[in-house]
């Protein structure tokens, strides 16, 4: 038996607008509003939507049959709440067949697992919120930016309480081994892994419509029996791609849509049936260790991290993002929060790559500049601003730690001042009660003898702006008005 | 293969950046091998180097026909001209020439420069470019830029050998838009003449193809490349100061753009005052930008050190941190690969040819002051873009040789004589 586990990728960045050094200190939006709405509804309305719409139907022909996976960043939500929200109800439906499984990976796409293991957690932490708000599921399986590990986070993948993690089926990691089953980390091998099969995956993201290529055109028939011919002890094969190949990276003309939604029927024919990574995970035993000493993802010829991190500009703006990572972590400003989150977004490294040949031109497909040295002057400036707002939060004179200690002296006064004042405030009340009752007793014993005195007379006025202001006057002052006559000594006496 | 080729200016002794590339061209020609370059300039010095072509000077090519003796020859012009090529040429005067104002030789004075009588000085060029024409033995002609058009037409006329035509700029770019009719003609007479087109840029090409109504098939770019620096050059004192330098370094013209470089200065002065701007080089827009530096209140930022030459561009070019070009219209533009070639970070228009060719290079509209200014504070603000810029720019500009671009035109040659 052997199944097929797909997981499409689904993530838009927050693109940043032209921002000049000059606006540095005097313009705190970053964003690029229109160029944002308009890719996110061009991709939406081109693949996003008839994709999921593919997907939907084959799950219902299927009789839930059908299963995959979608890993759906947080900054892409974002933007489909604002821009397609119908996109958001597709999402949802897809959710409620319960065939599709949703993916735990960082909020904002971002590569801080990295430089920054806290912020790492964290923002998988914050995407888990989301997705389980928006779909009501809670994510089991790790995909991290750009499929991104390294030995050095399975511990840490693992502590998070995922079952396994997605990556890539490097070929300078796997040497001779298969892609098609699963494996468990070397550094944490309670923690299994899923690695993305290049060749069939790539058959359908890069290859499909090549015309050159001496396999075209590709039948959902031929690309099964493909499937079914690998060997018998193969179980799984994992496809991984993004979303956008269906009806933008292969436009719906190239029948792209049809080949997806005829691969159920072929499969069933050949008995392969498709899982989500966590049934795979489940249902398959690792075979062996695997080691990844250095960070591996699923961009470039490299396979490395050198698509984001592979330049002197690259490093740069990376280290000066992180450098304020924890002092962002101290601050309480909100916009501050989510600015913190779209600057961390990868793709603002990937457009700074000044590679060359066939990776630099897919960076510079997807690059809104002109060159990486756009890019980067830009990204630094909107990035000086977003320093400056941090350093106006608390002065940078103040050394992260003895900020921390101070911020917690802070809070723990707060929590003590909070505690008093409620002591305080009852106290007040008290008092006030007892100036009440006193009041209303003087009240009692002036009925008794109007005609005493005519100071009383201006007592009386003040009484009912008493009421007035405590919380529960009416009860206190019936209350008041009973105690009164057995209370008979006042002051007046 | 044999070349005819005709220039205007040669090094050391130039005006322009057309001596620079018709120098380094014809050398990347000759190391491609099997070229025997025969280069015609007005006026030879004596100094220049002499190994990879063999230079003829107008001023010493007769006209007229004197009786002299070798010895006489000699000790007139030995110093530039073999005498044996002085006889070869004086019995192939081809026409009575003794009414212009000839010397002791029968040769005719040229400047060798630009002088006001330009026009006359071309029309002389083309008349000695006639005796050459018939006394060399060569296959193809090569003219460099319109001054030495009509002398290509008339020795293409002499020997029926094609002609060729490397335009270095057009009067377009040279006006701003407003040629010169004189010289518009000249031009398209050359370029009407030419059997090819050599352009130094697509733009360049495309003003040929749209201003002069030639047809596409008849032109080709090849681009200008540099010759690698000495290392006396490279080796210059270095006179760092601890405010950062934008240079410019250039004629100060309408076509070299430099109120635009005066504007985004100041900008980048509003929020970064470390900075300091050079505006080197001589020109009849210095003092109107001397006058505006002063109107933006930046005259104390803004330096006019005056025209530099010789060692002095590359210690200028050692003491800046950035370079900058914000042409309006540059059919080439070398400086900037000069500037790369010292390892100084450059900003160029992209109405500039050299923006073809350069990927390690900011480049900005020559009006943008905003991203020009946003270019110069970058690159003085964030070490990792002056790195990046400095590493892979040297990188990229010592792969730019004029062997590929000598190539390149030999591939022409063979094009043109169908071999």
């Amino acid at each position: 038996m052997k199944a097929i586990c797909f997981y499409f990728q689904i993530h838009q960045p927050f693109r940043l607008k032209r921002y000049r050094f000059f606006d540095i200190g005097n313009d705190h939006y970053y964003y690029d509003d229109f160029a944002n709405d308009d890719i996110v509804t061009r991709i939406a309305q081109r693949s996003y939507i008839p994709a999921a719409e593919s997907l939907l139907k084959m799950i219902e022909e299927s009789n839930g049959k059908f299963k995959c996976a979608l890993s759906i960043t947080g900054t892409a939500l974002e933007q489909f709440e604002q821009y397609v929200p119908e996109f958001i109800d597709l999402l949802k439906k897809l959710a409620d067949t319960g065939c599709v499984e949703f993916l735990a990976e960082t909020y904002a796409h971002s590569l801080s697992s990295l430089a920054d293991p806290e912020e790492f957690v964290n923002q998988v932490k914050v995407h888990d919120e989301k997705i389980k708000e928006l779909f009501g599921v809670q994510p089991k399986v790790l995909r991290n930016t750009e499929l991104i590990y390294s030995d050095e986070l399975a511990p840490q993948i693992l502590a998070m309480g995922y079952k396994g993690v997605i990556t890539e089926g490097a070929k300078h990691i796997l040497g001779w081994k298969s892609p098609n089953y699963v494996y468990n980390a070397a550094s944490a091998p309670k923690l299994k892994i899923l690695l993305k099969n290049d060749k069939f995956s790539d058959d359908i993201s890069d290859r499909f419509s090549n015309t050159s290529w001496d396999e075209y055109p590709l039948t959902a028939d031929k690309y099964i029996n493909w499937i079914a011919s690998t060997p018998a002890e193969e179980q799984i094969v994992n496809l991984f791609m993004n979303l956008e190949v269906f009806g933008d990276f292969q436009p719906r003309e190239t029948g792209i849509f049809q080949f997806l939604e005829a691969l159920p029927r072929f499969a069933e024919e050949r008995g392969i049936e498709f899982w989500t990574p966590t049934t795979a995970v489940t249902k398959l035993k690792p075979v062996a260790e695997l080691s990844v000493l250095h960070p591996i993802s699923w961009a470039d010829e490299a396979r490395d991290t050198s698509a984001w991190l592979g330049n002197k500009l690259q490093n740069e703006a990376f280290s000066k993002l992180y450098s304020v990572s924890e002092r962002v972590r101290l601050c309480e400003d909100r916009r501050l929060k989510q600015d913190w989150y779209y600057l961390q977004a990868a793709d603002h490294f990937f457009y700074m790559s000044t590679k060359n040949m066939h990776d630099g031109s897919v960076h510079s497909q997807f690059s809104p500049y002109d060159t990486p040295f756009d890019a980067f002057t830009n990204y630094m400036n909107v990035l000086a601003d977003f320093i400056v707002r941090v350093e106006e939060q608390y002065p940078m004179s103040i050394d992260n730690e003895e900020l921390s200690s101070l911020l917690t002296t802070i809070r723990n006064q707060e929590r003590e001042i909070e505690v008093l004042n409620k002591e305080a405030e009852s106290m007040r009340k008290n008092i006030e009660h007892f100036n009440e009752e006193h009041l209303l007793r003087e009240k009692a014993a002036e009925a008794e003898a109007p005609k005493k005195t005519r100071k009383p007379c201006a007592r009386k006025a003040a009484a009912p702006k008493a009421e007035k202001e405590t919380k529960a006057p009416k009860a206190k002052a019936t209350r008041a008005k009973k105690a009164a006559p057995e209370a008979p000594e006042t002051p007046a006496e | 293969m044999k070349a005819l080729m005709f220039g205007w200016e040669f090094p050391p002794h130039i005006l322009g950046g057309l001596g620079t590339a018709s120098y380094g061209l014809t050398k990347g020609m000759w190391e491609c091998g099997d070229m025997d370059i025969t280069f015609v300039i007005p006026k030879p010095f004596g100094d220049e180097e002499r190994h990879f072509a063999n230079i003829i000077g107008m001023s010493q090519v007769p006209i007229a026909w004197r009786d002299v003796s070798r010895d006489y020859v000699e000790q007139r012009i030995g110093k530039v001209m073999d005498p044996d090529l002085y006889f070869k040429l004086r019995d192939h005067i081809y026409a009575d020439f003794n009414y212009m104002r000839t010397n002791d030789l029968g040769c005719l004075e040229f400047s060798g420069r630009y002088p006001d009588n330009l026009v006359e000085e071309i029309n002389n060029y083309s008349i000695c470019a006639g005796v050459i024409a018939r006394t060399v033995d060569f296959d193809i002609i090569h003219s460099h830029d319109w001054l030495t058009y009509p002398a290509g037409i008339h020795a293409k006329q002499v020997s029926g050998k094609p002609l060729v035509i490397h335009v270095h700029a057009t009067e377009f770019d040279r006006s701003r838009g407003k040629p010169n009719p004189t010289v518009f003609g000249i031009e398209k007479d050359g370029m009407n003449n030419a059997d090819h087109i050599i352009t130094v840029s697509n733009l360049t090409r495309d003003t040929v193809i749209n201003n002069y109504g030639i047809d596409p098939a008849k032109v080709t770019t090849v681009h200008n490349a540099v010759t690698p620096l000495t290392p006396e050059q490279l080796n210059v004192p270095e006179h760092k100061s601890k405010d950062k330098v934008v240079t410019f370094l250039g004629r100060i013209t309408m076509q070299k753009g430099p109120e635009y470089f005066v504007e985004a200065a100041a900008k980048v002065l509003k929020n970064n005052p470390n900075v300091r701007f050079v505006m080197a080089g001589s020109g009849d827009m210095m003092d109107k930008m001397i006058l505006l530096a002063a109107e933006r209140g930046i005259a104390d930022r803004f330096h006019f050190p005056g025209f530099q030459k010789g060692s002095q561009v590359y210690e200028m070019l050692k003491a800046s941190d950035v370079y900058i070009m914000p042409s309006v219209s540059e059919p080439f533009g070398i400086s900037p690969l000069e500037a790369m070639q010292m390892g100084v970070p450059s900003i160029i228009s992209k109405q500039s040819g050299c923006a073809e060719i350069l990927t390690n290079v900011i480049k900005t509209d020559y009006w943008d002051i905003d991203a020009m200014a946003d270019a110069i504070n970058s690159i003085v603000t964030y070490p990792a873009m002056y790195q990046q810029l400095r590493e892979d720019g040297l990188a990229e500009v010592n792969q730019i040789t004029w062997d590929k671009a000598g190539r390149k035109v030999i591939d022409i040659y063979n094009k043109v004589l169908n071999r």
